[in-house]
């Protein structure tokens, strides 16, 4: 009765229309299951016992891809109650606690993030304490500095968006730095070179500063910046990177294993 | 179509090609700089001189255009309220007679001249000067006046006081 049921809706069309190939029975078919598949084929069609050992790898690319996932649905779920303007922005925040169904959704995106940039590092010390950023591996270990980067970014942009004091001076502090970009910042070096008709062509209203908060004091142009940066812009290079990541892992022989 | 032919329009391609990127990077980074700012102006009128009393340090602009007006020693001069260590806003503490930043400490006298925390370099000042229309003060924040460059002394930088 059941195999008959199971037969009738694994022979359906709906079925075999979207799974290609039938439950692997042999390794040569599981093989093909892995690389015949949009998601599975980034995976390594192998993995060696060792690879997978706690005391070797600790998850910590594996946990930071899980909370990359957290922190993508979590922080979908504020988009629907978050208005990125400074009329609204704080109380939207403390409507999310106070008001919103489940007030620890924002808890969860903060402490997620937080706990993403720990294991970002821990995943990182592990691929040098373990050597596996060496040869073949040393174009992924140069993908992963990119992630993490972006992982600081995600964090950085973030932080403005509650607009409370701690984030307007913390933004203020932090791009504060962006006047001292070599050329580009109107305090860095060599800016003061850069003239038309003895103007100065780097100023405070034509710097890098300047195009990164859309002014000369952090306001609306620079909340509204950092939360499109922020909820799409570094997402997509990172969900890009993300996946050209695990297939180099893939292609670069699976995960590494003790000497 | 000849081979050669074919390459030199290769060529024409490419070239057109990159162009048009170059264009949309070009038209693209542009976008990301504003025109219109909405920041309140950097030169605005502050009133007459007498209006500001010796000693005293004047906070009625700060919250909107971030300076203190100070009369002190026959000067008046405008001190940009942003710290000099990282750019945080510090608040005037009448009854301590100092600047001090919230953030990290920094602590600045009545000229803005830096004493105490993490600060590096006094507070800087606004070009400031009396308009002949009215006979009002005008600041001007735009123009700058660094203690450690000898700027102060311009005549810029300050008003001498009736």
């Amino acid at each position: 009765m059941i195999g008959n049921l199971s037969k009738s809706v694994t022979k359906s069309q709906i079925w075999r229309s979207i799974f290609r190939v039938g439950i692997p029975t042999d390794n040569r078919k599981r093989a093909l299951a892995m690389l015949g598949n949009v998601v599975l084929h980034l995976h390594p069609i192998k993995v060696k016992k060792s690879g997978i050992r706690m005391s070797y790898t600790w998850c910590m690319g594996g946990t930071a891809f899980f909370l990359f996932l957290v922190e993508t649905i979590t922080g979908l779920l504020l988009m629907f109650y978050y208005r990125p303007s400074v009329e609204y922005a704080f109380v939207d925040i403390v409507d999310l606690r106070e008001a919103a169904a489940f007030g620890i959704m924002r808890e969860l995106h903060r402490w997620g993030a937080h706990a993403m940039v720990i294991a970002v590092w821990l995943h990182m010390f592990r691929v040098f304490m373990t050597g596996s950023y060496k040869p073949p591996r040393e174009f992924n270990w140069n993908v992963g500095v990119i992630l993490l980067v972006l992982t600081l970014l995600l964090s950085f942009t973030g932080y403005l968006l509650p607009w409370d004091q701690l984030a307007i001076w913390a933004i203020t502090v932090g791009s504060n730095m962006a006047r001292a970009t070599p050329l580009l910042g109107n305090e860095g070096p060599g800016a003061a070179l850069l003239k038309l008709g003895g103007q100065r062509l780097i100023h405070a209203g034509s710097d890098a500063r300047f195009a990164l908060i859309g002014g000369r004091t952090i306001g609306n142009a620079t909340l509204i910046r950092f939360y499109v940066l922020h909820c799409v812009g570094i997402p997509l290079v990172a969900a890009f990177l993300i996946a050209v990541h695990f297939w180099r892992v893939r292609k670069d022989g699976g995960i590494s294993g003790p000497m | 179509m000849t081979r050669r032919g074919f390459f030199s329009w290769a060529a024409v391609a490419w070239v057109g090609f990159t162009v048009a990127i170059g264009g949309c990077v070009t038209a693209m980074t542009r976008f990301m700089f504003p025109n219109v700012l909405f920041e309140p102006p950097t030169s605005f009128k502050v009133g007459k001189p007498e209006d500001f009393q010796a000693g005293v340090v004047d906070t009625r602009f700060v919250d909107k255009y971030g300076v203190w007006i100070v009369h002190d020693q026959g000067r008046i001069y405008a001190l940009i309220a942003i710290c000099t260590h990282l750019g945080c806003p510090p608040a005037w503490l009448e009854t301590q007679n100092k600047f001090k930043c919230p953030c990290h400490g920094s602590g600045y006298y009545k000229s803005g001249v830096n004493f105490e925390g993490p600060t590096p370099r006094p507070l800087e000042r606004a070009r400031i000067f009396i308009s002949p229309d009215d006979g009002q003060i005008v600041v001007d924040k735009s123009q700058k006046f660094q203690w450690e460059l000898g700027q102060w002394e311009d005549p810029n930088a300050f008003i001498p006081a009736a």
